[in-house]
């Protein structure tokens, strides 16, 4: 029998824990779970709060996650964090923004006013390398 | 000795761009592993949200999520390209965009509408330019892209999705293959394209707290902010490779057009000499 359970925890830009566990203690959107081995399959958002994993060797880690999605499988428990705080009007304000950015963008059509203006050069620079290199060709033959 | 001194000048020039691409060469070069490293951080992540994907779909819910469900009519489609901020990078844009447009024009010629959100600063000067919905865009991703950057314009797709004005979704991005090779690449986001993996013995479902509704929504959204997060960091380390090689390719062709006109240049001031020993000696002879 299974005394130990996997446990992973990751967040999008980066693993956060990985190993065995025999309890894993996280606050769900209904309350606190604890989930042992041999727990049945579940899925559930997670609120802001703390997982508490205790390790095989008895040793406990604490781990604080902003939200994110806990799933139970039969071998393994896994936590996907959230990097930031969401909240629904915080979602909705990203998303006003992105389509904001858009219609400026729509609006300038004409102002062509490229930040990266060094860049330019150097992209005339290197056509006139082109130029050139095919000068140089022509004066071959 | 003026066609000299201007053939010196040009190399003079010529000199200056090698300085630059060879600079820009280098920097690419150590962006790249940073890029790298990103890229396999967040690996972890998108390998679990995919397993977390395929129990999900193999799980026997009552509740069918619209993001799984394919439509049979499509009116119009979505697509979030995601390019690079800066340009310079050889053919990394171009050869995504032209992909992209070989598509978007198959959708006009049957009568499907495109909605595009872009990613990235050139992807929005792109298509501002073509007869195509620009809905949404972010750009100056830096080179450490947050999540949080990403999910106002994925909101806007995902939303799009769910009220049916858009009847699928496609994610378009370089994929980093290796330092030589980027891959335009076309993915469909939505409708979740079914898993390929063997049906499971015995009928299971997952507990779901509060309800399935809630959470698969939950879920589906992150999977697809990851997915799209996962290829914004590809991008990414491909633009530093593509325009590393394309540095260093200008940075050999500066070589070799510097040494040419050093060629043309030696060959001018010889003539030149030549030209003045002969007229001093014939002035003598006149003498």
């Amino acid at each position: 029998m299974a005394t130990t359970i996997r446990c992973d925890i990751v967040s999008a830009e980066a693993e956060i824990f990985h190993g065995d566990a025999t309890l894993v203690v996280a606050t769900g959107e209904e309350g606190e779970l604890g989930i042992a081995p041999r727990h049945a399959p579940l899925i559930t958002r997670l609120k802001p709060g703390q997982v508490r994993v205790t390790a095989a060797s008895g040793e406990e880690q604490f781990f604080y996650v902003s939200g994110g999605i806990l799933e139970v499988q039969p071998q393994v428990v896994t936590v996907l964090t959230d990097t930031a705080v969401r909240a629904k009007d915080l979602d909705e304000a990203a998303a006003r923004k992105a389509k904001d950015e858009a219609e400026r963008a729509l609006a300038n059509r004409t102002d062509a006013v490229e930040i990266a203006q060094a860049q330019a050069e150097l992209a005339q620079a290197l056509a006139q390398l082109a130029a050139i290199e095919r000068l140089r060709r022509q004066l071959k033959h | 000795m003026a066609g000299a001194r201007e053939i010196r000048t040009k190399i003079k020039s010529v000199q200056n761009t090698r300085k630059v691409t060879r600079a820009l060469e280098m920097v690419s070069a150590s962006k790249i592993r940073k890029a790298q490293d990103l890229m396999k951080a967040s690996r972890p992540y998108a390998r679990a949200m995919r397993q977390m994907i395929g129990h999900i779909a193999r799980a026997n819910s009552e509740y069918k999520h619209p993001f799984l469900v394919e439509r049979s009519e499509i009116k119009r489609v979505g697509y979030i390209v995601v390019s690079t901020d800066r340009g310079l990078c050889g053919g990394l844009n171009s050869n995504l965009f032209r992909k992209l447009l070989g598509e978007i024009r198959q959708w006009q010629e049957k009568g499907v509408e495109v909605d595009v959100v872009a990613i990235g600063t050139k992807a929005n000067a792109f298509f501002k330019r073509l007869k195509v919905n620009l809905v949404a865009s972010v750009g100056h991703l830096g080179e450490k892209p947050k999540v949080e950057a990403l999910i106002g314009v994925i909101k806007v797709m995902l939303d799009a999705y769910s009220d049916r004005r858009i009847d699928q979704l496609t994610l378009a991005y370089n994929d980093f293959v290796n330092t030589m090779t980027q891959k335009p690449t076309l993915d469909p986001l939505l409708p979740l394209p079914p898993s390929t993996q063997l049906e499971t013995a015995h009928d299971w479902d997952y507990i779901y707290e509060p309800n399935a509704e809630a959470v698969l929504d939950h879920v589906l959204t992150r999977y697809i902010e990851s997915l799209v997060y996962q290829a914004t960091l590809e991008n990414l380390a491909s633009e530093h490779a593509a325009r590393m090689v394309a540095m260093k390719s200008a940075g050999d062709n500066a070589k070799k057009a510097i040494d040419s006109l050093t060629l043309i240049y030696n060959k001018v001031r010889q003539a030149a000499i030549t030209q003045e020993i002969s007229e001093i000696v014939s002035g003598a002879a006149a003498v």
